[in-house]
């Protein structure tokens, strides 16, 4: 019984294996395909219907609203990692901004602190790793997160772990606003995945190259060293 | 006689260099030509109402002129394009311009109401390939960045490379261009990529 199912596994992940384009910055092409159909049918079947669904239900300024009071409970570890990388004055942004947000922003409703100048930041702790000089390792599909590489799966555990949501009782509040929060980003991602669906060839590599990019970019604060052209 | 030649010699002048503002600096061709099109995006009743064929075409008129396909192509295909044959360049130019206007559209249509921020360019004069920056603003999230890489021509400033929030369009194509060389050749990739603008105009 376990036998055949493991002898079906591997025998899925082989022939997954036998598709790939030999990328060396994507060493485990074939098993990341699999997840990849995973996440799509579950995007297909269930993300895109609700977050469709939300979008027709809910006002665009109420959506702003959810996102803003999303984004500031993200500040204070955006504030962290911008300290960890030694970017004290961004670090000392974020927390300010957390901090104008949660009063005179009514629980980060209002995004306040942008009007006031203080601008919002993408950071998190596969970001820290990278400006530490961890490289980025092979690329990750995954499952329901999506692109990631090994620095940033294991940067994305400790978000994960770190996040003031998880703290929150009872579990059935926390649930719900764990799904509104991922309703939300899937909401603001529909113009976005659509662009994508137009303009690949294959989705998967595009996105994973568009992955690879973006994260090069961001952990260089959008100016990293320039590539050379062939 | 002689009048007439030079009459005739502005003419054909005027159709050589079509484009106004073509001694105009790179960072102000890219802030004129972006504020020319949001305008006419927000006053255009058709493509407010969703007009795809329209957008298109202002993007035609507008901004076409300012890039330099060819060498976007060149840049995507990298070693492949020595191996191509005139025609298939200008196959392969031809499809990838439609495909990246589609998209581009796609993405103006989505973002339009953004406001932007037009960085100076911090290049001295002399210099003859430089990276203009705009950021898009919008509230609540960390600004967008889009790099126009530009290089001086004979016929103005044109562009060779956007990035946006850090992701090389040039680049991007890169890996997938490659990869369906390798396995059907340069005829393949022409024959995927037509493929995708037909099965792109039927869906609208």
């Amino acid at each position: 019984m376990w036998r055949d199912r493991f002898a079906a596994l591997s025998l899925a992940l082989v022939s997954g294996c036998a598709t790939t384009n030999g990328d060396e910055r994507d060493p485990f092409e074939g098993f990341n395909r699999g997840v990849y159909r995973f996440n799509e049918t579950f995007d297909e079947v269930l993300a895109r219907p609700a977050a469709r669904t939300y979008v027709k239900v809910l006002h665009q300024e109420i959506r702003a609203r959810i996102g803003n009071f999303f984004s500031n409970l993200a500040d204070p570890f955006i504030g962290v990692n911008n300290f960890l990388q030694g970017k004290l004055e961004d670090g000392v942004n974020d927390w300010a901004r957390f901090a104008f947000n949660s009063t005179f922003g009514l629980l980060g409703i209002h995004d306040v602190a942008s009007d006031m100048g203080l601008e919002k930041h993408d950071e998190d702790f596969g970001q820290t790793f990278g400006r530490w000089g961890a490289g980025p390792g092979p690329y990750l599909i995954l499952p329901l997160l999506g692109s990631s590489t090994l620095r940033d799966g294991v940067g994305t555990g400790l978000d994960i772990w770190l996040d003031p949501m998880g703290d929150i009782r009872p579990i059935n509040l926390r649930n719900s606003l764990i799904v509104l929060r991922a309703t939300n980003l899937r909401a603001d991602l529909l113009e976005a995945s659509r662009i994508l669906e137009e303009a690949a060839l294959d989705k998967y590599v595009f996105q994973r190259d568009a992955y690879l990019q973006r994260r090069r970019s961001l952990i260089y604060d959008g100016r990293p060293p320039r590539e050379k052209f062939e | 006689m002689r009048q007439l030649l030079r009459v005739l010699l502005f003419v054909v002048g005027a159709f050589a260099f079509p484009v106004a503002g073509q001694d105009m600096a790179p960072d102000a061709l890219v802030k004129n030509v972006t504020l020319e099109v949001v305008e006419l995006i927000a006053k255009d009743k058709e493509i407010r109402a969703g007009s795809r064929a329209k957008l298109v075409s202002v993007i035609e008129a507008k901004v076409l002129p300012h890039f330099n396909f060819a060498a976007m192509t060149a840049l995507a295909m990298g070693q492949n394009w020595r191996k191509s044959s005139p025609e298939q360049k200008k196959r392969l130019t031809e499809e990838f311009r439609t495909l990246l206007v589609r998209t581009y559209a796609s993405a103006l249509a989505a973002y339009s109401e953004q406001k932007f921020d037009f960085r100076p360019l911090r290049a001295r004069p002399t210099e003859t390939d430089v990276t203009v920056n705009v950021r898009v603003l919008q509230p609540g999230t960390q600004p967008v960045t889009i790099d126009y890489s530009m290089e001086k021509t004979a016929s103005g400033w044109k562009v060779y490379d956007v990035m946006v929030g850090g992701v090389s369009l040039v680049v991007n194509y890169r890996t997938e261009f490659a990869n369906t060389v390798r396995a059907s050749g340069i005829d393949g990739l022409i024959r995927d990529l037509s493929a995708k603008n037909r099965s792109l105009s039927e869906k609208k």
